[in-house]
């Protein structure tokens, strides 16, 4: 700790180890400052299992190829174009070596999890998940001579026309500091977990979102580079949002409090009644829209509902379903109106025409006559016990971010490339994600501008 | 509901890790986990014996405490595994051997190597105890052959008797109908993963033990001493063909075969349990089940004491030394022998019968 480092970057998840080990690896002396205790280090990579690279060939790990050209009319479609193409393409060229240049950092890949068969070609599966490619990665960067601080919580940044001079960091043991270096990669992640900041957007709607991850996301550095002159990106209310199980905990539920169980019932809300088609499309391809859907109901609260025939179509529950041997019942466990949701599981079934169910692909098992429809894998719910799922908006990471060029290098207000700014991951993913998600591109776009940032942070402090 | 508090944890633990499914390229327990979506007590002492305690789902898991949700599945199974040995042992009654293990170990072992002795002093005169012998035949002067092969073949065929009938129990217990044999494959491959420890080495990144870094070694120091017991075993299996087939009487020249295999087995059963001992003291505590702390340093006390009394006795067989080195060996023999049904080396037989299943299920599923 003792004068400057060339590289200090704040953060401590994939983008930011990518980014400390690429400017280690160029040469330049890097310092990460983590603002959570080392057990929650590393924020949503935490809870991630996969990258979604392109690559122009089966793998020993991946079934088949997946171009770049097919990559991005992925992103294309999910985001409904709005994406910065230019930054996009070259993020989906960089994620090609990314697949050997991530491993050669020690960390493993395995085939895709067991439920997960639809990723299986797109998508690079981390053995052990999002944790054991964490410690990995710090492995790695201990070994190559990274300085690392947890608890470092930074409190302001001195910031010159453009130019990071130096950051004041709050550290339980040693009290306030304050510590120069010569270029910054910011990669602390977005403000998912700040629920007042939330608020100015989503109103006291926000007061119902769980969130998925660590409560040290609070979005306190995209604030502080906002607030300096950085060029915004994104829309603030866009984030990737999934409906997890109301039962789950307020912050950090991770994974396990999703529901994959969508396409095989209804979902009502408090009022009992259906607001969405829940067989648009293939479960994966949907996952992402249930969260904002949710956030848009009274209440923010819906239930899953479906019958006894169906319980073992999905993958098993952190917390069980809960179970009525009535309609009746299963509404008075639920507090729904009993009337309402006999109604609407009743019309629903009277507007279910018979076809052949298949779940892994758009089948001719729809309804007839009901607003909103439901479009495939429609079948009656009428086999007690009647079961119920309670789900709530799951907010895993929000897009509004600091606009960078191909470099990693922040833009600022003016339009100017900042001087000696970068920023890697989930606090540039607007760049890239206007809306929507593809399963994986957190990651990907943690892991290609990490490295990135990390390459052109140390560039910079060495001339 | 299950049978004990530690099987509820096991459930829990479980249902929580079936639903993320991150752990699976790491080891048995979570595709045999995967293939169920309730558990039964017997599916849980399964997987519980399934699992080699390599540490690694505890490091790389996002839910381990301090998280709210508490994940420790390392430890949990460790405990489950445990009181699995005392719920399958052969007869019930004994069951209570296991709760206070180090205890009983040692007492059996204490007055095992005291009755050698006495015996020896007894049975022959005081010059014969402490005296010089050499040449063909030398031990048997202390103590006659057949009474020696009749008195450990009893206590060999006690162990496997006991064993034979706790595996039975834990087998049925875990599903598997007595009837139905499991087939030839599966129990090969089960020996190739016993064998090689496969399930010890966290998916290839390697084991945990005294903290987030894979560096652990308790893979090869467990090669030190379950191949030095097995080179132990063949030692004396060929002594005994010797004996009987060629008639030629222990001890035998340093170049011979049984003296050759029990030297290397004696030195693995030295340096392994050295090497399991230190690595169990540097153990991240929380991975520990302290309270099984006596049984497994017990076991590994048996197997050292065995070695180290043995590799002495072959060097001081022609002192005046030997008389009472050989009871000791005798008495430390003798007592791992009787205690193995009732202390840590059942873990051995669970493991393995769970690995044959392990094998089956994993044929059945394709």
């Amino acid at each position: 700790m003792n004068g400057k480092y060339d590289v200090l970057v704040i953060g401590g998840g994939n983008a930011a180890l990518c980014a400390a080990i690429s400017a280690r690896r160029g040469g330049a002396s890097v310092l990460v400052l983590e603002g959570a205790p080392k057990f929650y280090r590393g924020g949503n990579t935490r809870h991630t299992r996969n990258m979604r690279c392109a690559h122009d060939a089966a793998t020993e790990i991946l079934t088949g190829p997946y171009t770049e050209e097919e990559f991005w009319k992925d992103l294309l479609l999910v985001t409904g174009g709005q994406t910065d193409e230019e930054l996009a393409r070259h993020m989906i060229r960089e994620s090609k070596d990314i697949l050997n240049w991530i491993v050669e950092q020690g960390v493993r890949w395995q085939p895709s999890l067991g439920g997960t068969l639809s990723l299986g070609r797109t998508n690079s599966f981390f053995l052990g998940g999002g944790r054991a490619m964490l410690n990995a990665l710090y492995l790695t960067a201990e070994q190559l001579g990274v300085d690392i601080e947890y608890d470092a919580e930074v409190i302001d940044l001195v910031i010159e026309d453009g130019m990071f001079l130096a950051a004041r960091v709050k550290r339980p043991v040693r009290g306030a500091t304050e510590i120069r270096a010569t270029s910054l990669v910011a990669a602390a992640g977005g403000f998912e977990a700040n629920i007042e900041w939330l608020k100015q957007y989503w109103g006291e709607a926000a007061d119902n979102f769980l969130i998925r991850g660590t409560p040290y996301n609070r979005g306190s550095i995209l604030k502080m580079l906002l607030d300096k002159g950085v060029q915004e990106v994104g829309d603030p209310t866009q984030c990737h949002a999934v409906a997890i199980d109301a039962r789950a905990p307020k912050f950090d539920g991770g994974i396990i409090t999703r529901h994959d169980s969508v396409v095989f019932g209804i979902v009502v809300n408090k009022h009992a009644v259906r607001f969405y088609d829940e067989g648009e499309d293939i479960w994966p391809k949907r996952y992402a829209i249930w969260g904002r859907l949710v956030a848009a109901q009274p209440d923010q609260i819906a239930y899953i509902i479906f019958d006894s025939t169906v319980v073992t179509s999905f993958m098993p529950t952190l917390f069980p379903p809960i179970a009525g041997a009535t309609v009746a019942e299963l509404a008075g466990k639920l507090t729904l109106d009993a009337a309402a949701l006999d109604k609407t599981i009743a019309d629903f079934n009277a507007a279910v025409l018979s076809g052949t169910f298949d779940h892994t692909i758009l089948d001719d098992c729809r309804t007839e006559g009901i607003t909103p429809p439901k479009t495939h894998w429609a079948r009656r719910i009428e086999t007690p016990p009647y079961l119920a799922y309670p789900v709530r908006p799951g907010i895993t990471f929000t897009y509004l971010g600091t606009r960078v060029n191909k470099e990693a290098r922040m833009l600022m207000q003016d339009g100017k490339p900042a001087a000696n700014m970068f920023a890697a991951g989930e606090i540039m993913a607007g760049n890239v994600l206007g809306k929507g998600y593809a399963a994986g591109m957190g990651m990907t776009i943690g892991s290609v501008f990490g490295r990135i940032a990390g390459r052109e942070a140390a560039k910079h402090a060495q001339n | 509901m299950h049978r004990t508090r530690i099987l509820e944890e096991s459930d829990r633990l479980m249902t929580v890790c079936n639903s993320c499914r991150y752990c699976e390229g790491l080891c048995a327990v979570f595709p045999a986990m995967e293939m169920r979506r309730a558990f039964s007590d017997g599916d849980l002492n399964y997987l519980a014996n399934l699992c080699h305690s390599c540490g690694a789902c505890y490091v790389d898991c996002q839910f381990s405490p301090p998280h709210e949700f508490n994940v420790n599945v390392p430890k949990t199974l460790a405990v489950a595994r445990a009181e699995s040995y005392a719920a399958y042992v052969w007869p019930r009654a004994l069951s209570g051997a296991f709760a206070r293990n180090g205890l009983v170990i040692s007492i059996v072992a204490a007055l095992s190597m005291a009755v050698f002795i006495l015996g020896f002093a007894a049975f022959n005169d005081r010059t014969a105890l402490f005296g010089v012998h050499t040449g063909p035949g030398a031990f048997y002067k202390l103590m006659p052959h057949n009474a020696m092969a009749a008195l450990f073949s009893a206590a060999f065929l006690y162990a496997i008797l006991a064993l034979v009938l706790s595996m039975r129990a834990f087998w049925r217990d875990i599903g598997e109908p007595i009837r139905g044999r499991a087939d030839g494959g599966s129990i090969f491959q089960a020996i190739r993963d016993a064998g090689e420890l496969r399930y010890l080495h966290g998916g290839g990144v390697g084991c945990y033990n005294e903290d987030d870094k894979p560096t652990d070694r308790r893979k090869l120091y467990h090669h030190l001493t379950f191949y030095g017991f097995l080179l132990c075993f063949a030692a004396t299996s060929v002594a005994t063909l010797y004996h009987y087939l060629l008639a030629r009487e222990a001890p035998y020249p340093w170049w011979d075969l049984p003296v050759v295999l029990g030297t290397l087995g004696g030195i693995g059963l030295i340096a392994g349990p050295i090497g399991l001992f230190l690595a169990k003291t540097q153990r991240d505590a929380a991975l520990v089940d302290e309270s099984r702390y006596g049984m497994d340093v017990g076991f590994i006390a048996m197997l050292f004491l065995t070695g180290i009394t043995g590799l002495a006795l072959l060097l001081l067989r022609e002192t005046s030394a030997m008389g009472p080195l050989l009871a000791l060996h005798l008495g430390a023999v003798f007592a791992l022998f009787i205690t193995m049904p009732y202390g840590k080396f059942v873990h051995g037989i669970y493991r393995f019968a769970a690995l044959v299943r392990y094998a089956q299920e994993r044929r059945t599923a394709g």
